[in-house]
């Protein structure tokens, strides 16, 4: 096990720096930069500029020093865009924020998806089922961005209970619709997924052989059927974990919650190299440990699995 | 008064087509102790019967009339009075081991909530209790298998651990639904003879569900056939076997294969040698140790196989599961490039051959595999399948021409005109067989290997497609590699048989001297288990017990198994020699059989690991 970890690790540091390099490359093929703009900029401004951040310097070069800066300073280099600030700073402020309401986000999404997959295929055509189903179809055809402004007309405009934006720290109601809107998506995704993985564990032999023992069915539900039927959930809930905190961009639009997903929208938008790169690799390291954690779950589902 | 008795019992599924009736007003009785065997082909409402009887239905399915169980109605109880009957007076063992396990449960956990349930024993005496059955099903080192997950334990311990769990709570009845159809025939012998030991030490009565009239000769009391979901006969096992009154019956014991019957010579064989495979091996890098770079071992799939076939001839291939028989198949046909060794068709070596070239010669060298369904294109029509080798080999017909042909060949393998356009999954497995015969002849290749092509099919579909084989080898001479697990299937086609015994030949000779005069203890054992559809000779045979089950090819003892002499040296890498004892019949090197049955005791304790 302890191998299989070292051996993904290193598999991860290439991983991460094709990501690097292809982001990097990509960039830098887009035409415009950071400092084109509609006022064309005097020749010698510009030049000053680029000499300021090393973009007269060769291709090669600005990459080594790049990675130099990162390896050797955990220096991810200041912004193209907002003076006096670095990437390490953004990242610093942005990202506690995204964290929170994208890790309560997840939670939701995991605990109510499942719980209602469970119950649906327990009630396997029944009107709780039919219910369950609906309800799923609905929330994942809601996109997060129709979510968001239908949840502030609702608990701002009309009902006035809830704040209409704003992160105030992190205070509960500041995090309420924000978590709703991000969350029911994959709430309704991982309860199809959740359903018809269990009811497919319910039809399997070593559940007959179960009821044929006499076991309750609430037995036979926790203890037998719910461990291999959260396996492809499982295989979702990684994916959605890095989603749930990259995809946040509309969540700090509307919500003007102030996360990283903003940040990243605009840095790309504005040509911002180094926050852009910045972020990327934060999302880069961060899929990379989730796959990690996910494979490594799969071995406690399933004793088949071992590293 | 009976233990067990249906009255009017049917069993209805709603299905999207409407009301099926799977089960159409049987009556049935089991006497305490007694066992009963319920055979029949797939389809027949067999298992139905009693998975209604257990309240084990699908959510769709429906059960009416009556059953009970020592007097007291149990058909279509509350599921809480339910849960008091099964398990604890009445318990269900089923055909596939594999997948009958909770996957993450360890086999102590499993057995223990059985006894926790029904007897309210829990802790240590649940675990004393189940260390007990594990022993009454001569379970190999009980004490470690409690620990251990079904995953890592074979075939036939997981049906062993099967047994014990439904016997804990002494049930009065055990129903047994096809309970060694996925095994090999030496574990299948010996699960039945452990049933059979149940029944009359325990006194538990057995409803014994099968498809196998060997089965039901060796084990059953009383038979009742059934078909379409209705009993057509019943009676005593002699009654059924010896006088057969409906037609349906005499129908099954005709299509099953005999093991002891005589074999006519049937096909002559030319002397022009078409295949020579010599020192075949192919060996697989499996990841043995740990750590960060773990070593690779090769596993011996197929470990120095040597062999020719005559135009015209049939070479049966058996062995249990894990002997290398389709590997060696794969090998011959370079679908798998052997990793040693020479394969020469007509004198051209075929393993160093370029790919283009090789391509040339597949138009002769074809396969039929063992499930039908999964082997044909689903996006394909059956036409369209048949067709294909032509588009490859014969570019120049025309599609009139193509379509012509593949007329004529489904017309030939017994597939209906009006089929042409139809998708596999709207065919039966007997009739997608027949589809995957047709591809595989209608280039009249020379050689055709049949890598257990009837294996998954019912006994009377079964006999229909061997007779079919035999016809088509008759009309276009062509030769087969046979290769089955089912002795009775190979002897019934082939002219020379070829024992696999992990990735080595351990006998190789004529048909009738393989049966009549098998030298090989390996051999004898096989053909000793086969149950023969006979009670009489069935209940009398003695069977000859070789100890331990098949054993893993990674063990390196397990090569040595029938020369513990060797072992005992410590001349672990020693190969075993073939030799010919009498012409064309050669026997792979052994010990006498009492010193192998005698065994070492180390080598027995690797071998069950």
């Amino acid at each position: 096990m302890i191998s299989y970890i070292i051996r993904r690790l290193l598999i991860a540091i290439p991983t991460i720096f094709i990501l690097i390099v292809a982001s990097w490359a990509l960039m830098k093929v887009a035409p415009g930069g950071p400092f084109a703009s509609e006022r064309p900029i005097p020749p010698v401004i510009l030049a000053n500029l680029e000499a300021r951040y090393g973009l007269d310097q060769p291709e090669w070069k600005q990459l080594w020093d790049y990675f130099y800066n990162i390896v050797v300073h955990f220096d991810f280099g200041p912004s193209f865009k907002f003076k006096d600030r670095d990437v390490n700073d953004i990242i610093a402020q942005g990202f506690p924020i995204s964290l929170t309401y994208g890790f309560l986000s997840f939670l939701a999404a995991s605990i109510v998806g499942i719980g209602l997959g469970v119950t649906a295929a327990i009630r396997h055509n029944s009107w709780v089922d039919y219910s369950a189903v609906s309800a799923g179809i609905a929330a994942q055809a809601l996109p997060n961005f129709i979510m968001g402004p239908i949840l502030i007309l609702i608990f701002t405009l009309y009902l006035g209970w809830l704040p209409g934006g704003g992160w105030n720290g992190g205070q509960w109601q500041y995090l309420i619709m924000p978590v709703i809107a991000l969350s029911t998506s994959f709430m309704g995704s991982i309860s199809r997924i959740m359903r018809s993985s269990m009811l497919e564990v319910l039809n399997s032999n070593f559940i007959r052989t179960a009821r044929a023992k006499g076991l309750p069915e609430r037995t036979i539900i926790w203890r037998h059927a719910m461990k291999p039927a959260m396996l492809p959930v499982v295989s979702y809930l990684g994916p959605v974990f890095v989603a749930v905190l990259t995809g946040s961009v509309f969540v700090d639009m509307y919500f003007s919650t102030g996360g990283l997903g903003q940040a990243y929208v605009n840095s790309a938008l504005q040509r911002d190299y180094s926050v852009l790169l910045g972020v990327t690799i934060l999302y880069g390291t961060l899929t990379v440990t989730v796959n990690l954690i996910t494979d490594l779950a799969y071995a406690w589902f399933d004793p088949k699995i071992r590293f | 008064m009976a233990l067990l008795e249906a009255k009017n019992l049917s069993v209805s599924f709603d299905t999207s087509d409407g009301i099926v009736k799977a089960v159409k007003n049987i009556d049935f009785a089991i006497a305490p102790g007694e066992c009963l065997g319920i055979v029949g082909e797939s389809g027949s409402g067999k298992s139905q019967t009693f998975l209604a009887a257990m309240g084990l239905l699908p959510k769709n399915g429906h059960a009416s009339g009556s059953v009970t169980l020592n007097g007291t109605e149990i058909l279509n109880l509350p599921i809480n009075k339910l849960n008091s009957i099964r398990g604890s007076s009445m318990a269900m063992i089923f055909q596939d081991p594999l997948t009958a396990l909770t996957p993450h449960l360890k086999v102590g956990e499993q057995m223990q909530e059985s006894l926790g349930i029904h007897q309210g024993l829990s802790g240590r005496k649940a675990r004393k209790h189940c260390l007990d059955w594990l022993d009454k099903v001569r379970m190999p080192e009980a004490e470690r298998r409690l620990e251990q997950y079904p995953h890592e334990l074979s075939g036939g311990m997981r049906q062993r651990v099967m047994i014990a769990m439904a016997m804990l709570n002494n049930p009065k009845l055990l129903i047994a639904d096809e309970p060694t159809t996925a095994l090999d025939v030496t574990v299948q012998a010996e699960i039945l003879d452990l049933i059979a030991d149940l029944q009359k030490n325990e006194g538990t009565a057995v409803a014994l569900i099968t498809h196998d009239m060997g089965v039901v000769a060796r084990m059953c009391d009383r038979i009742e056939v059934m078909r379409y979901g209705a009993y057509v006969e019943s009676g005593s096992a002699d009654d059924i076997f010896y006088a057969p009154k409906h037609e349906y019956t005499q129908r099954l014991l005709s299509a099953m294969p005999r093991l002891d019957t005589v074999q006519e010579d049937r096909v002559k064989i030319d002397a022009e040698k078409l295949l020579t495979v010599n020192d075949v091996k192919v060996h697989f890098p499996i990841a043995m140790s740990k750590g960060l770079f773990p070593k690779k071992v090769p596993l011996k799939a197929v470990d120095g196989v040597s062999f020719d076939i005559m135009a015209g001839e049939t070479l049966g291939v058996v062995g249990e599961s894990g002997c290398g028989k389709s590997t060696l198949a794969r090998a011959v046909l370079q679908l798998i490039p052997p990793s040693s060794g020479a394969v020469s068709w007509l004198g051209h070596d075929l393993a160093s051959m370029p790919k283009s070239e090789l391509k040339q010669y597949r138009k002769d060298l074809q396969i039929v595999f063992q499930d039908p369904l999964a082997s044909l294109d689903p996006r394909m029509t059956i036409a369209d399948s048949i067709a294909e080798p032509l588009k490859t080999f014969r570019p120049d017909m025309t599609v009139r021409e193509r379509k012509r042909k593949v007329e004529e060949m489904m017309e030939r393998v017994g597939l209906e005109q009006s089929m042409i356009n139809r998708y596999p999954h709207e065919l039966s497995g007997g009739q997608n067989q027949r589809v995957g015969v047709a591809r595989a002849m209608i280039n009249k290749p020379r050689l055709i290997i049949c890598d257990e092509a009837v294996s998954a099919l019912d006994v009377s579909i079964q006999a229909q497609i061997v007779a079919l084989l035999k016809e088509l080898q008759d009309e276009f001479g062509m030769s087969m590699i046979f290769i089955s697990h089912d002795l009775s299937v190979v002897r019934d086609v082939s002219d020379r048989i070829m024992v696999l015994y992990l990735g080595r030949v351990v006998e190789l000779a004529h048909a009738d001297a393989i049966y009549k005069d098998a030298r090989h203890p390996y051999t004898k054992s096989l053909i000793s288990a086969v149950p023969i559809p006979d009670p009489k000779i069935e209940k009398s045979r003695s069977r000859l017990k070789i100890p331990g089950e098949l054993p893993s090819p990674l063990n390196p003892r397990a090569a040595l198994r029938f020369l513990p002499s060797k072992l005992r040296a410590g001349e672990m890498t020693y190969i075993p020699k073939l030799q010919e004892t009498t012409p064309g019949h050669w026997v792979a090197e052994h010990d006498p059989l009492d010193v192998i049955l005698a065994g070492d005791p180390l080598a027995d304790q690797a071998l069950v690991s």
